[in-house]
């Protein structure tokens, strides 16, 4: 399968893009800093990969994301896939008191990777259709006290990703919005772990399946799906009082 | 502190970890503070030359994910220790052996090159053609030399990805001890476990090879990807209780018969690995281990001698894990020498070191000396008398660092770093 992929250089991606490699896919890989996605790409490659170009794209410079999938595109020629799994993340009452941390956050989670999708879905289309995977969070599910910032940009994504699937994959364009639980990865390493957290090592299998399949929303690992159906229950007095 | 970017993370941290597999106090920091940093988000292989086999990876790339990249392609590490959840910087740190010691030696003889932040901040290339006297600090140097970047490191080819292995039951010690010994001319893998709460001291011998591709035919490899890295646990929840139980069960499913046939090289190789998440359970913390060589020159009645001395204490766990080592690697620290080795299951109690230094007496007297890696109670006066080695590492480490940035629980204790 040939991917334009976003985000391989850490965490989530980089196991992601690893499940791929090891089945043979190729990549054109997008990234902020060419250098480090050059020693993504050899490790990629040893893992069983091919990378067709090293790309900069950065989630906070609109004007990079279009040369770039230009330039993905031009490289792999057919383009099956396009995943995003680049993000940024802060605790809460850091966003709360740091506004260009803040900007950046919701700029990343959900205005840029917005334009990135509108700038993407019309290129697979007409290469004859394909798969559009972007990860939201289960933290866009519903708001609660601890992490409503971070969440209300992933909400938003996830509200346009549902749209996107809705309107055109009728015409071919699959859109996979991959919901996270906790993850230990960099991004998370000063949060408290919470009950079912997990490596990304252990979810890459099921979100490359749900790419593979075109699931338009998979939860990972599965048990979140449970966890946030519950949340989603609980009354709003009890969501004004607990703290999680 | 952990992230990817290694090069950032040890800047002005006196100490680099691993995974945390080592048993003592060689990860931890000094009782006096001290920032760590891991290396286990940093996992990348930098490059993979497979006319040659040389292997270039960021120092926290695991075995697992090395084993489950290359294995089937035909590749797997020269050295494996009982676990793949160690990493490339801590194999080298620790000089790891695996059970065909006899034949390859430690980890570092394969490494080619390493990169290291040093205590004085320096970014510094060593190998055994670059400095050579910091290589040879830093292969077994328990991470006090620099903090490792990168590791170049040759990796074998394999005929198969399968493991063909015979084992084989002996009723007393000096006989498991000597068909060990005997093994290692054909056998590129052997290990015994003795029985030490037997009064025989009866033992078991598993000897593997590579599989050629004929004896394996027909099978489909896969490498249990579904397991990853536990993480944050500390070396002393991993084994006990469970260990020896596993032991027990071990032996006495093998009964008196020889058995051979083609394996699966993770119950080969890291049979402990696969009940990790049931140790994690119900490990209790307070276990370590005890780890020496009884050198050849001393003979095997030296050797025999020791595990009398651990049969007669008692209460310990019924089996050893016994190997047989080869010549003495470069490094200035490195465990291995000719000889036998002991692994021992230890419970931590408030006896523990008086324990620990009984069997210092007996192993120092023997001209043997012990495992860093796996020590957390020896006293200095034994790590001297047993490691005279310890005044050329020193000499080496004043170079580099003269004013002990890069220190650790395990050097403060046993170099006398905070003095
Ligand atoms: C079940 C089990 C079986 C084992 N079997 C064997 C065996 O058969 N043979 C054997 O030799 N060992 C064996 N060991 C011990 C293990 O291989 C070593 O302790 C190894 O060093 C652990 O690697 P790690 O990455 O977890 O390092 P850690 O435990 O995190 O660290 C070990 C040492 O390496 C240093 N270090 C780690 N990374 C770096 C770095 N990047 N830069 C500088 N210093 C660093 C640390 O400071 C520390 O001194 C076994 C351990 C277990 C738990
Ligand atoms: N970890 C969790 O628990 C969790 C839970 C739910 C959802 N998520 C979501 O999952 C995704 C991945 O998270 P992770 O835990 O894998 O995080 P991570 O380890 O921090 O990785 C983040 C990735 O995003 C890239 N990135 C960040 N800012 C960028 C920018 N401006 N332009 C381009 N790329 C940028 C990073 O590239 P660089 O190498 O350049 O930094 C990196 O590859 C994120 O969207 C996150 O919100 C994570």
């Amino acid at each position: 399968m040939n991917v334009v992929f976003c985000g391989a250089t850490k965490g989530i991606g980089r196991a992601v893009a690893r499940h791929m490699a090891q089945r043979g896919d190729r990549f054109a890989l997008l990234g902020r800093d060419v250098d480090d996605l050059k020693r993504s790409g050899s490790d990629l490659e040893a893992m069983g990969g091919s990378v067709a170009s090293t790309i900069r794209c950065d989630l906070m410079d609109l004007a990079s994301i279009a040369p770039a999938l230009d330039e993905a595109w031009a490289a792999l020629e057919k383009v099956d896939a396009v995943v995003v799994t680049a993000g940024l993340f802060d605790l809460h009452e850091t966003l709360e008191s740091d506004s260009a941390l803040r900007d950046r956050v919701l700029t990343v989670d959900f205005t840029n990777t917005v334009h990135l999708c509108e700038l993407a879905g019309p290129r697979l289309l007409a290469g004859g259709g394909g798969t559009l995977a972007v990860v939201s969070s289960v933290a866009g599910d519903r708001p609660r006290k601890t992490i409503y910032l971070y969440g209300a940009a992933k909400a938003g994504l996830g509200h346009y990703l549902e749209g996107l699937d809705l309107k055109y994959r009728g015409n071919g364009l699959r859109v996979v919005n991959v919901k996270p639980g906790f993850i230990k990865t960099g991004m998370t390493a000063n949060a408290k772990v919470p009950p079912f957290a997990t490596t990304p090592e252990a979810i890459a299998p099921a979100v490359v399946r749900a790419i593979d399949r075109g699931t338009s929303v998979v939860y990972v690992p599965f048990v979140w799906r449970l966890v946030m159906l519950a949340v989603r229950s609980l009354p709003k007095f009890m969501m004004r009082k607990l703290n999680f | 502190m952990v992230g990817e970017d290694l090069e950032r993370l040890t800047r002005g941290v006196s100490l680099t970890r691993g995974l945390g597999r080592s048993y003592g106090d060689s990860s931890l920091p000094p009782e006096r503070g001290g920032k760590i940093a891991s290396s286990r988000l940093a996992d990348r292989i930098l490059g993979f030359d497979p006319e040659t086999g040389v292997l270039r990876a960021e120092a926290g790339l695991s075995l697992l994910t090395l084993n489950s990249a290359l294995l089937e392609r035909g590749w797997f590490t020269p050295v494996t220790p009982g676990t793949q959840f160690v990493t490339l910087g801590g194999m080298v740190a620790s000089d790891v052996h695996g059970k065909n010691h006899h034949e390859a030696g430690t980890f570092g003889r394969h490494v080619t090159r390493v990169r290291l932040r040093t205590g004085g901040g320096a970014i510094v290339d060593a190998g055994p053609g670059t400095e050579r006297e910091l290589f040879d600090a830093t292969v077994g140097g328990m991470g006090l030399t620099g903090h490792i970047l990168e590791v170049e490191v040759r990796l074998s080819a394999v005929a198969s990805p399968w493991i063909w292995s015979e084992s084989e039951s002996a009723p007393d010690f000096e006989t498991l001890a000597e068909r060990l010994v005997d093994a290692g001319a054909t056998w590129p893998y052997t290990v015994a476990w003795a029985d030490l709460l037997h009064p025989s001291g009866r033992g078991l011998l598993v000897k593997g090879r590579w599989a050629q591709p004929d004896e394996a035919a027909g099978r489909t490899f896969g490498w249990p990807s579904a397991v990853s890295v536990p993480v944050d646990m500390p070396g002393w929840a991993i084994n006990p209780l469970s260990m020896r139980m596993f032991n027990a069960l071990y032996y006495r499913r093998h009964g008196r018969k020889t058995r051979a046939g083609v394996v699966h090289p993770q119950p080969f190789f890291y049979p402990l690995d696969v009940v990790h998440d049931w140790n994690r359970a119900y490990g209790s913390r307070g276990f370590t281990q005890y780890q020496c060589v009884i050198p050849k020159a001393a003979g095997v009645e030296a050797a025999a001698k020791f595990a009398r001395f651990v049969r007669e204490i008692g209460g310990l766990p019924c089996l050893v894990v016994v190997k047989d080592f080869g010549p003495e690697g470069s490094g200035l620290l490195s465990f291995p020498k000719p000889g036998l080795t002991f692994a021992i299951d230890l419970p931590v109690t408030g006896a523990t070191p008086s324990l620990v230094a009984r069997f210092n007496d007996v192993v120092a007297e023997a001209g043997g000396r012990i495992y860093l890696t796996k020590d957390a109670f020896s006293s200095r006066e034994h790590f001297r008398a047993m490691e005279p080695r310890w005044t050329a590492f020193d000499e080496v480490r004043r170079l580099w660092d003269p004013d002990r940035t890069i220190r650790s629980a395990q050097s403060v204790r046993l170099l006398g770093d905070d003095e």
